[in-house]
């Protein structure tokens, strides 16, 4: 079901004047006013038009560039994250020099850096239930660069209940996916996936790595349907499934349909206002004191236990192995992290695991800690070898990651 | 017929992306499937047997569940099915939250399908 190209147009209402351009900014568009298809009257409405960035990372970081320098007036962005050299593989919009700063201050000086004459909005909150229709009612498009299913199910509410479009991009390692949700008569993101996947359904590598140049193709086609819908030209997504893969370079597109009985954009819709996301998602919110924390100041507290399993810090394991004691320490990431870092464990990856229990008979009634990279994985592990009848098993609080933090700052952190 | 594997349930098909599975009807070819690739069935069902609700599946462009005989659908050899999963990522980060006692905590991001 494809819509219309006349319903696309969202910014410009009958009577109300499209802001001029002075002579700068009619040099700087020239490239844009001299296709027929923009013109002097699609820059202006360029110009008036209002875009939310949500996420400013790999999604929103080519996204918030391209629409600045298409001559979108006014960007908002929200993001309450701070820049991470390693964002900076992907993460155009962040500099070295950001690296420390808000994700929102950071983007602002590349954007304005860009573009002066646009005006930029930072939101810096994490978007929630509490906050989304009040930030999103002062836009006329939402783009979601988010990477968690509780956010996206959010935004897509949050979208159909003030009604502006969401123009939708996720990736996956080496593929992504793109659409348009939530214009009139078109499907949203809870007719394409009326329910997320439960956390932990499928076995988790924790990082699942991303080619940094994926999210910057994904970024690009939604900054192109964000474009479109503002000038009211071409065909957008709207009723379309874009699929990407980059390692292939196939792209195809499948036919989304409106559910009738979708619970936001039905004909008779349950969902009236935003909904706990967490819980629709199923994760549970972060406590003060969680399982599987990092404090940057002091041990995690040894052997508390989480499910049934002791968590032992980093300091306390090199005690123990500086004591000599008894220690059998097990790896169970993939061989290609072990190659980046290692502590020189014996590894068995955790998909692997139960199958090659017969490897671990001799130290079977040895204390085995368990680590991987950030102590989620190692966690599962130890609840492995705990229910196949190893006695004492105990989880590397913070994994790898905490041990380069704290006991070995030579090695490398991935 | 042509079973397209998207990227997250490779790992059960040995790698590859597309497979030849044989069957009659759209129902046929998925258990032929989940058959010749068993760690596939926990993935695609649930428990009670349901296709589950954040994996699509399109017979050629068409989305199964607009298909007025949906899993029946009868089949030709060169028909193509996909497994379109549910996908979030948008910057794969690990979440950073300061919390009031100055500490960070990192918590991994459970949500996102991610694979071996």
């Amino acid at each position: 079901m494809r819509v219309k190209d006349s319903e696309m147009a969202t910014t410009t209402l009958p009577g109300i004047e499209l802001p001029k351009l002075c002579n700068d900014e009619i040099s700087r568009y020239s490239r844009h006013l001299i296709l027929p298809e923009v013109g002097m009257e699609g820059q202006q409405k360029l110009k008036a038009a209002k875009v939310l960035c949500v996420g400013t990372g790999g999604l929103g970081a080519p996204l918030a560039l391209y629409l600045a320098a298409a001559g979108v007036g006014t960007i908002g962005l929200v993001d309450f994250d701070t820049v991470d050299a390693s964002n900076l593989q992907r993460q155009i919009i962040h500099s070295t020099a950001t690296v420390g700063k808000l994700k929102v201050d950071s983007a602002e000086i590349m954007l304005k850096g860009l573009n002066p004459y646009l005006n930029v909005v930072k939101h810096n909150t994490m978007l929630t239930s509490a906050n989304a229709l009040d930030i999103f009612k002062d836009y006329d498009i939402i783009a979601d660069g988010t990477d968690n299913f509780q956010t996206r199910y959010l935004v897509n509410d949050a979208c159909v209940l003030t009604g502006k479009p969401n123009v939708y991009g996720s990736i996956f390692r080496f593929e992504g996916q793109a659409s348009v949700f939530a214009t009139k008569d078109a499907p949203c993101y809870r007719c394409l996936y009326p329910e997320p996947p439960p956390p932990g359904l499928v076995p988790s590598c924790a990082e699942g790595g991303v080619l940094g140049i994926l999210p910057g193709l994904v970024g690009i086609i939604q900054a192109t349907e964000v474009i479109k819908l503002i000038l009211g030209i071409g065909e957008s997504l709207a009723g379309r499934l874009l699929l990407v893969d980059a390692l292939t370079m196939k792209f195809r597109t499948l036919k989304l349909r409106k559910n009738p009985d979708c619970p936001i954009c039905g004909t008779h819709p349950t969902v009236t206002a935003l909904i706990d996301y967490d819980q629709f998602c199923g994760i549970q919110k972060p406590t003060s004191v969680g399982p599987l924390e990092v404090a940057q100041n002091k041990a995690v507290a040894d052997a508390p236990l989480v499910d049934g399993i002791p968590q032992i810090s980093v300091q306390e394991l090199k005690r123990r192995i500086d004591a000599h004691e008894d220690v059998f320490v097990l790896d169970v990431r993939e061989p290609h992290e072990a190659q980046i870092v290692n502590i020189g464990a014996p590894l068995i990856p955790l998909g692997e695991l139960p199958k090659r229990l017969d490897e671990l008979a001799a130290q079977k009634d040895q204390d085995i800690v368990i680590h991987c990279k950030s102590g989620g994985r190692s966690q599962k592990a130890a609840q492995l070898l705990k229910n196949a009848g190893f006695p004492h098993v105990e989880n590397l609080a913070g994994g790898i990651l905490a041990w380069a933090d704290k006991i070995d700052p030579t090695l490398p952190k991935y | 017929m042509k079973i397209n594997i998207p990227t997250p349930l490779r790992a059960y098909t040995g790698g590859q992306q597309t497979v030849s599975i044989p069957g009659a009807t759209v129902g046929e070819a998925l258990e032929a499937l989940t058959g010749a690739y068993p760690e596939l069935r926990q993935h695609l069902y649930s428990g009670e047997g349901k296709l589950r609700s954040f994996v699509n599946l399109y017979l050629n462009d068409d989305d199964i569940r607009y298909l007025p005989q949906k899993e029946a659908t009868p089949v030709e050899e060169s028909d193509e099915l996909s497994i379109i999963p549910s996908i979030a990522g948008g910057c794969c980060r690990r979440l950073q939250i300061l919390l009031g006692m100055r500490k960070f905590v990192t918590i991994s991001d459970r949500s996102k399908i991610i694979c071996n």
